[in-house]
């Protein structure tokens, strides 16, 4: 409040000669490359305890979507023989189509689950020291974009073992990326800050989480959904909600991009309208960013009192 | 004062200065954590009591100033240090600062047990506000000054406690802030150690660094704060010279009259209460409350003790404990004040213990017993109470007393006819 200070006449110039202000804990200050100092370093220590943490290190964290991997191209490909019953040419690459999407959601998953706690896990530094509170989720989503370079690198092996011809596409993948960073931050950035003053967050995301997983094109590609979802208003109805869930845009364009141009682009999978229907998860990726940027500024200043 | 476009740059503004901060705390009766209680009810207002922790302080620290903030516990003193840090938001008034700042609220913040030296100096430092860059160029001044060149490839979680809060120390020092806020740091490590931090806070001193010092640690408020200021129920009681405010806060923690009366109804005592010591000083002046016993000068400790029935032939000893709680000097009167005869009920007596200060630096607490030889051992009183005074100098050995110890040297050289013939025991 700032009334103490206007009854003071000499207040007017004497700000100046007595310094920076000091104004308490928030989200970002001043100081961009603080932030990112802290950010990447808390990675960077957290990466390297992973990697050289245990015997097999960096194994295990490709491991985890490979076994995931095997378990479901057993039961899809194997036994339901998914890619021959597709139409056309959509269903070649399957295996490959599987994998990247899997990595593309260990990262979201990563970034946002590991972020819900991550504020209140690092207590000892929110209340012992003054920084940018923004740099622990940040830290959060850095890591796992750190796992999802290395992932990737498996799947490109993995596509072009199967068979998939270097594309043009493929320079779409850093606005893919982008655009999923943008959500998954924003989702660490609401998380983060909500799980401070509301602990039943943690179990909640685990449900919404799994619920993510099946609804978004990972096993499912996206025409699968709208074959199903093509009698009477109700099911255009779902199939447009569907199509809302930024993550059938994005991992449908890594498909349609990385791996096998015969699948649906993004623009292709919406209920009608193309290119400008697809304004509608672009919004929602950066309504999504900017909420949670809101939620945690307003919630930084409060975070070491709160805890 | 001059108008400058550049406030770093003046040399006459004021390192710090409050404006009139306020702090109060929320403490929920009963803390809705779950998503679910606010569902239930959600119109009902979380009875929040509210816990004013700061009211209204205002004060201005001058370049190159060491200023002690001193208060009992829960006295605001920790919060208006997390407030000046940044760490708490005020809910009032303003904060200054000039010049680059950093804080020492605790050592080795963001330290990782699992990581080498290496890894946790630049974590550390980068939180402390360094660089990437710089962190890593003050690696080996910051290896060098903790004295742990060969344990560098180890992993900090094997590291002895010791050795980490050396580390932390090491890599808070080397941070060139003009501003330091510290919170009792000094109270770590071993009393070689302590002695090497005190040597740094004075260099600093020297350098002309601002540093605010929050302590309970009378001993260091008087020998290193130009200034001082007492803290009570989060308002400032008082402001200015080290020693006065060092006799306010002892007069507020351990209060001579009232606030002793209160102490012994607040704290079940050991023995029987036939006596009760009332007082521990240091030193020939009760009134000067000294804290601070230099090293091989004479010490006195007086213990005034107040006789509430009549005891015959009592026993007074003096323990000194040291920071490890280890007992490095036990004194009794028994021996040469055997038979003291009775004491009357009302009587007071104080009982004088003097020795040549041969005790290695740090901080020391005496505790005092009062017993009766009777068919047992009875215990009169015990006397526990936070007083302590510092040993100071700088004989340090690392031993637990410095005793003069004459060295002599006898060069047998090599062919001696007693090392030539070793003398055999007898069989």
């Amino acid at each position: 409040m700032s009334e103490t200070v206007v009854v003071e006449p000499a207040q007017a110039d004497s700000p100046p000669s007595l310094g920076q202000p000091i104004r308490g804990p928030r989200a970002l200050d001043e100081s961009w490359s603080r932030f990112w100092h802290l950010a990447y370093n808390i990675a960077r220590s957290e990466f390297k305890l992973k990697f050289f943490g245990s015997a097999l290190g960096y194994l295990w964290q490709v491991m985890r979507p490979l076994l995931l991997f095997g378990v479901l191209y057993v039961f899809f490909v194997v036994v339901f023989e998914v890619d021959n019953r597709a139409e056309g040419g959509a269903g070649h690459f399957y295996g490959a189509q599987l994998l990247g999407s899997i990595v593309l959601f260990t990262f979201f998953a990563e970034a946002t689950s590991g972020s819900v706690r991550s504020v209140v896990d690092r207590e000892n530094l929110v209340r012992k020291i003054q920084f940018p509170r923004l740099a622990i989720p940040a830290s959060v989503v850095l890591l796992a974009g750190f796992n999802l370079a290395l992932n990737l690198i498996v799947v490109m092996v993995f596509a072009l073992i199967e068979g998939v011809h270097p594309m043009l596409s493929w320079l779409e993948l850093p606005v893919i990326l982008l655009l999923l960073t943008l959500l998954a931050s924003g989702v660490a950035m609401l998380l983060s800050a909500l799980f401070v003053r509301f602990r039943d967050i943690s179990p909640i995301w685990e449900v919404v989480s799994q619920i993510l997983f099946y609804s978004a094109p990972v096993i499912l590609p996206a025409e699968a959904v709208r074959k199903k979802l093509e009698h009477g208003t109700l099911d255009h109805v779902l199939y447009h909600i569907y199509t809302l869930n930024p993550l059938v845009a994005i991992f449908q364009q890594f498909r349609h991009a990385m791996i096998n141009d015969q699948t649906a682009s993004a623009w292709g999978v919406m209920e009608k309208g193309g290119g400008i229907a697809l304004l509608a998860p672009i919004g929602i990726v950066i309504g999504i960013f900017l909420l949670g940027f809101w939620v945690f500024n307003r919630q930084a200043p409060h975070i070491a009192e709160d805890l | 004062m001059a108008p400058t476009k550049q406030p770093t740059n003046d040399a006459e503004a004021p390192s710090l200065v409050v404006r009139d901060i306020s702090k109060t705390f929320k403490i929920p009766e009963e803390r809705s954590h779950t998503l679910k209680e606010r569902a239930l009810h959600p119109f009902r207002r979380s009875r929040d009591e509210e816990f004013q922790a700061l009211k209204d302080i205002s004060f201005s620290i001058p370049r190159g100033e060491f200023f002690g903030i001193v208060g009992r516990n829960g006295s605001g003193k920790s919060t208006l240090l997390k407030c000046l840090a940044g760490i708490y938001r005020t809910d009032r008034g303003q904060i200054w600062r000039n010049g680059r700042m950093s804080t020492f609220i605790e050592l080795g913040v963001g330290f990782n047990p699992d990581l080498a030296a290496a890894d946790n100096v630049a974590l550390n430092g980068i939180m402390l506000g360094l660089s990437p860059r710089e962190a890593r160029a003050r690696y080996d001044s910051v290896i060098e000054f903790a004295e742990l060149e060969e344990f560098q490839e180890l992993k900090l979680k094997n590291y002895s406690s010791g050795m980490s809060v050396r580390l932390a120390f090491s890599v808070a020092i080397q941070v060139d802030a003009e501003i330091l806020l510290i919170d009792e740091v000094l109270a770590v490590g071993d009393a070689a150690f302590q002695q090497k931090c005190f040597d740094v806070f004075i260099r600093m001193r020297k350098e002309g660094r601002t540093i605010i010092f929050v302590t309970h640690d009378m001993g260091a408020v008087t020998r290193f704060c130009h200034r001082a200021m007492l803290l009570e129920r989060g308002e400032m009681v008082e402001l200015g010279e080290p020693a006065e405010v060092a006799d306010r806060y002892l007069e507020l923690a351990f209060g001579r009259d009232a606030g002793y009366d209160d102490y012994e109804v607040a704290t079940p005592r050991m023995g029987n209460g036939a006596a009760r010591v009332s007082e521990v000083w240091l030193g020939d002046d009760r009134a000067e409350k000294r804290t601070v016993a230099p090293q091989s000068e004479p010490l006195t400790l007086n213990v005034l003790v107040r006789f509430n029935e009549q005891v015959v032939d009592p026993e007074v000893s003096v323990t000194l404990l040291n920071e490890q709680r280890q007992p490095v000097v036990v004194a009794t009167t028994a021996g040469e004040h055997e038979q003291m005869g009775a004491f009357e009920s009302g009587e007071l007596a104080v009982f004088s213990f003097s020795m040549h200060n041969m005790l290695s630096p740090g901080r020391y607490h005496p505790i005092v017993t009062i017993t009766r030889r009777g068919e047992g051992l009875d215990v009169i009183d015990r006397f526990t109470r936070d007083m302590s005074f510092v040993v100071t100098g700088l004989s340090a050995s690392g031993g637990m007393v410095e005793i003069p110890v004459q060295t002599a040297v006898d060069r047998w050289g090599v062919l001696h006819p007693e090392y030539a013939q070793p003398a055999r025991g007898s069989e």
